[in-house]
């Protein structure tokens, strides 16, 4: 029984999450190393992993921030209203993800609520990189908020009561005693939000105008290659992607041993 | 809030709420009360006529059909693969626990054409399945599971903490009692995990009604046959019918919230199980 069940099981595990991982990587690598480092090293290519770089570059500290001073109200204080923040805040999780870039559209569109204005000041937001970082700051809104909220309300407060009534400035107290307490469960949420901010596809397709070499990010890309046909180049560019889920993977381990929790589901 | 504050002698209440607030309106709130301003000025007339046309519904059943029976399978799935990680010692369970996470990490579209690759007429899985007659991508049943990979963990991850925290002397009293294996199961084990399955499955079926990388690849997007709702919307964006993707996303978007307060409620009873 015991036997039989692991097998199962296993078999099941290597079948739809192995095979499909082995598979990136066989692919990538079936025309040879020239291939593959030619369709990493092509500008388009180049350009979509810059844009991506970027796109991470504002989701991860801006989301970061909010989560901290989220958790912060919502684990240290009793306000009205509390409960509904927190649904609110993971509201983000709960929406497809072409909707989410749908919303943009409606707002920043040639026909949305702004679209006009935004026309006549010579701004461009959609099919433009503006759009793309707003739409993967609102898709990997979540993430630190929901990890930091029940890490530091299972802490509890008494350090922090302790620094600031022996004297310790807000400030001092938030470098030397929360910080140093959160920061595990801070890296996972950040390990997370770059996770997302980096490859997600559907809201930041519907943003992106597919502008090859200027709006296009890495998993867009891969969806130009693919649907072209190229695929040892789709892989090979994928597996940059893949790499990186393998490294979250390693790093959210790593993290989850330290906090000494699993994971929730996200 | 003058009240909270007293009771509190912490700072930064004020400055990390307005914060919390001003940034929520500016990335999340500002930009779905678009949806609704937008949903208003539609007639209810053209909007239940955009919904309840033929293709709509067509990609809603395809969408919430292959989103059911994907999460229904990974409901069984995914107990079976936290039963395993939690009660057996093998080689390799570390790396296999670690390896559940991966539909989350892995890129929807990475996932997505790797699939489809796999499981095309000349892929590896394809090939296979050619001879005996099933054919999985640009089918439904493709569609299934691509949702299945993407929604497992949602399962695992639930259902693990609470099997980790279920004594093991429970079902060792329930055998000593003379119960089979099979009444264990289903007296015992299924009633003190059905809440965490629930939720698993609830989490899946959302994910997966909304899913648009992993899916767009295989499913072929065949209208009326294999175009699933999410697709439909940027179809109708890129003819620039904004009114008909409002309507189609307003009603993902009820569907969705509806699911997430099922959630929330769910996962409240599971908390007062465990504590009861």
């Amino acid at each position: 029984m015991r036997l039989a069940l692991t097998a199962a099981a296993l078999g099941f595990l290597a079948l739809f999450l192995v095979l499909p991982l082995v598979t990136v990587f066989v692919y990538a690598f079936s025309e040879g190393l020239r291939v593959y480092a030619a369709a990493l090293a092509e500008p388009d290519a180049r350009a979509a992993v810059g844009l991506t770089l970027v796109t991470a570059a504002f989701s991860v500290p801006l989301n970061t921030a909010f989560g901290v001073a989220a958790a912060w109200a919502i684990a240290r204080f009793r306000f009205p209203g509390r409960s509904l923040l927190v649904s609110l805040i993971d509201l983000p999780f709960a929406i497809s993800p072409v909707v989410s870039g749908l919303i943009f559209v409606l707002l920043f569109g040639m026909q949305g609520l702004f679209g006009p204005w935004l026309v006549e000041h010579g701004v461009r937001i959609l099919f433009a990189v503006p759009g793309i970082v707003l739409a993967t700051l609102f898709v990997t809104f979540p993430f630190v908020a929901r990890e930091l909220i029940p890490l530091m309300q299972e802490q509890g407060s008494d350090e922090e009561l302790a620094a600031v009534s022996l004297g310790a400035s807000g400030w001092q107290m938030f470098w030397r005693v929360t910080l140093p307490n959160i920061r595990f469960g801070l890296l996972y949420g950040v390990v997370l939000v770059n996770a997302r901010a980096m490859g997600e596809f559907g809201a930041v397709s519907v943003v992106s105008g597919h502008v090859r070499g200027l709006t296009n990010t890495v998993p867009l890309h891969v969806e130009i290659l693919y649907n072209e046909y190229h695929t040892a180049a789709a892989f090979s560019v994928a597996s940059l992607l893949a790499g990186l889920a393998l490294v979250t993977l390693v790093a959210k381990q790593l993290l989850e041993w330290r906090i000494g929790r699993k994971g929730r589901a996200a | 809030m003058a009240r909270a504050r007293r009771r509190s002698s912490l700072p930064g209440f004020s400055p990390a709420l307005g914060f919390t607030l001003l940034y929520l309106s500016l990335v999340v709130l500002i930009p779905l009360a678009a949806l609704f301003w937008k949903t208003s000025t539609l007639s209810l007339h053209d909007f239940v006529a955009t919904v309840s046309s033929a293709r709509v519904l067509a990609a809603c059943r395809v969408s919430f059909g292959c989103a059911l029976a994907a999460a229904l399978l990974n409901a069984w799935l995914g107990l079976l693969v936290a039963w395993v990680l939690v009660r057996y010692r093998f080689p390799g369970r570390a790396i296999a626990d670690a390896l559940v996470d991966l539909p989350f990490a892995l890129p929807t579209a990475v996932a997505g054409i790797t699939l489809t690759t796999l499981l095309a007429r000349n892929g590896w899985i394809g090939r296979v399945l050619e001879p005996l007659g099933i054919q999985v991508a640009f089918t439904p049943l493709g569609i299934t599971v691509a949702l299945i990979f993407i929604g497992l963990p949602f399962v695992v991850r639930s259902v693990q903490p609470v099997l980790e925290d279920l004594d093991a002397e429970l079902e060792e009293a329930a055998a000593s009692l003379g119960a089979s294996r099979a009444q264990t199961f289903r007296r015992v084990l299924l009633p003190a995990l059905a809440p965490a399955v629930t939720t698993g499955f609830a989490l899946a079926f959302a994910r997966g009604v909304g899913e648009y990388g992993s899916v767009v690849f295989i499913s072929g997007n065949m209208p009326m046959k294999t175009e699933i709702a999410p697709l439909l919307i940027v179809t109708k964006l890129e003819q620039y019918d904004y009114a008909g993707a409002t309507a189609i996303a307003v009603t993902l978007l009820l569907v969705s919230v509806a699911l997430l307060l099922a959630i929330n409620g769910l996962q409240a009873w599971s908390r007062a199980r465990e504590i009861g």
